[in-house]
């Protein structure tokens, strides 16, 4: 932080002339984000604003609403929305129970060894999802790895559809998300007072009680924020689902591209893209909401 | 075993009655990890299926790798993109960052957030908006228009890094370098820039990556003679599953983890 320089006693011409230099001073440094901003507002904010413009068009120019109405009518559409939060929902509900246990089982290691379990969380956050989605084929497919060793240790007999499906998104996807749901949750059960824990089992709780009643609540706030990110992650995937869901599973940014690419449709991929946009908006306003309402709660105890 | 019954917890839980845990967790680490890994030794396979372990080890899918026109220009188009990515993100971000933290106005705060929404909304989006404004501005397969589209992911990553580095450096420094004669540009490199190097570095780094390893906005932007790497991974995975990809797998992996390895070396020296 700034001190405050002893204030001397100024005649007005001075400090006026020395208020000028200020204010032109913070000008001067504004204008150096002028570069970046530039780039940012020609090559994205702009045409993003324009495509906010175009999705209120039809094909041939003129002003309606059909591609909104579109996105309510045609049961495609309804269908699309209908994967995209199953999707999200199964996803982020599976990284909370699978996540929450892991980042337990981390906040009560030593941090020392904690840190280097964390590699191995950080790893899929580090590899190019790419690679991560061709190993899942690898493992997943009719001929793959797991189909291969099952049938051999005569766990199952016919190759399980494991992939381009269903099941391959959801567990390329929980592959990606979990890092998301662990870091901030094992950051938030951290910093939980563990004298409280002591505290209860003094009072004569069981493990049992005292995890439930004093732990769980604590790190409510981390499980949320987490679970929110997670979510509103999910929402945008494309390359996942594209590969490991093999057609079947189309969600909202599958169909952004699909417009776009093959139909040459801006019109109705614009509508589809300000409903994704809008609707990451809110849950990113409610998430800081909740983090905070949950973490003021969480003090309060 | 003695160390099952000693407490694991304030709250006098044995190990043995957490052992549910250890395993649990245990197999969560494995899900995370192996199936990156498991890419690897499939890459020195000699056979065409897919076994693991590899029967016999060749060195045939990184030849097809290196013999193969597109895959090359691919890769040389990657490098190329991802190098010209740091060029442009890291000196625009830097200054951006300086410049607004020390311009202290509202208007500043509204011009951060603005620069870092290319990273908050959905990516599909960056790729159609970024897509739209090509088309008009005949950008579209063109490296310089990769480059672009790159930096606008990159420049909010470095602007989070150097002005997190920035709040550990005494502002009064350059001050003072200032009232002792040096010019503006002098008092920049030679105070403030020292000891935001690492920063700097870091972030370069980071950029270099965030273009690498960029899928979305090149499906859209990149394409013809200057598709990137991951572009022709991504058609490659759609089509068949060709060993070769494990090869290219590899090679990022490590060429991922040699940066990030560095990246942390840097980091371990900024200052907090």
């Amino acid at each position: 932080m700034q001190r405050t320089p002893p204030t001397l006693p100024l005649s007005d011409d001075h400090s006026v002339a020395l208020r000028k230099d200020q204010s032109a001073e913070r000008w001067l440094m504004l204008s150096l984000a002028g570069p970046a901003l530039l780039l940012v507002l020609v090559c994205m904010l702009l045409p993003v604003g324009w495509l906010f413009y175009l999705s209120f068009f039809t094909e041939d120019g003129a002003a309606s609403l059909v591609n909104y109405r579109n996105l309510i009518e045609q049961p495609s559409y309804a269908r699309i929305f209908r994967t995209t939060f199953e999707v999200s929902l199964l996803t982020t509900a599976i990284c909370a129970l699978v996540g929450y246990p892991l980042a337990y089982f981390l906040s009560q290691l030593p941090t020392r060894i904690a840190n280097l379990c964390m590699i191995a969380v950080l790893l899929p956050f580090w590899t190019s999802l790419l690679v991560r989605t061709y190993a899942w084929l690898i493992l997943l497919q009719r001929t793959g790895l797991i189909n291969t060793w099952g049938i051999d240790l005569g766990l199952w007999s016919e190759p399980l559809p494991l992939v381009h499906n269903m099941t391959g998104t959801l567990i390329g996807m929980v592959h990606i998300m979990l890092p998301f749901v662990v870091l901030p949750l094992y950051n938030s059960m951290r910093t939980i007072d563990r004298s409280l824990i002591q505290a209860a089992a003094n009072l004569g709780a069981s493990p049992v009680q005292g995890f439930w009643r004093v732990f769980f609540p604590l790190s409510l706030p981390g499980l949320m924020a987490g679970s929110l990110v997670a979510f509103i992650l999910c929402l945008g995937v494309y390359v996942t689902p594209a590969v490991l869901g093999g057609g079947k599973v189309i969600m909202v940014s599958s169909r952004i591209a699909l417009d776009i690419d093959t139909f040459l449709n801006w019109g109705s991929a614009s509508a589809l893209g300000v409903v994704l946009l809008l609707l990451t908006f809110l849950l990113l306003l409610l998430a800081s909401r909740l983090t905070k309402g949950l973490s003021l709660l969480g003090s309060g105890h | 075993m003695k160390w099952f019954d000693h407490p694991a917890s304030d709250t006098q839980i044995t190990h043995r009655s957490r052992l549910w845990l250890y395993g649990f967790a245990f197999l969560v680490l494995v899900f995370l990890v192996l199936p990156t890994l498991i890419v690897i030794p499939m890459s020195f396979s000699a056979s065409q299926y897919l076994e693991f372990p590899p029967k016999h080890f060749s060195l045939r899918w990184y030849e097809s790798y290196f013999q193969s026109r597109s895959w090359m220009q691919a890769t040389v188009t990657s490098f190329q993109a991802a190098g010209l990515t740091v060029i442009v993100a890291t000196p625009l971000g830097t200054i951006a960052a300086y410049g607004l933290y020390n311009a202290q106005l509202t208007i500043a705060r509204l011009i951060s957030l603005l620069l870092i929404t290319p990273i908050v909304i959905p990516i599909i989006l960056v790729g159609t908006a970024v897509f739209y404004a090509y088309v008009k501005l005949n950008l579209v397969n063109s490296l310089f228009g990769i480059v672009l589209a790159h930096s606008i992911l990159a420049i909010p990553i470095v602007i989070m890094i150097i002005t997190s580095a920035l709040k550990s450096f005494d502002m009064n420094q350059e001050r003072v370098a200032r009232s002792l004669g040096a010019s503006r540009v002098k008092a920049f490199f030679l105070v403030v820039m020292p000891q935001i190097k690492f920063a700097v570095l870091t972030s370069a780094v980071l950029s270099f990556l965030t273009s690498f390893d960029e899928v979305i906005v090149s499906l859209f932007v990149s394409g013809g003679d200057n598709s990137t790497l991951t572009r022709n991974m991504f058609a490659a995975l759609r089509d068949q599953i060709d060993p070769t990809i494990a090869a290219i797998s590899t090679i990022m992996i490590v060429v991922t983890t040699l940066l990030l390895a560095i990246a942390q070396l840097f980091g371990r020296n900024i200052k907090h």
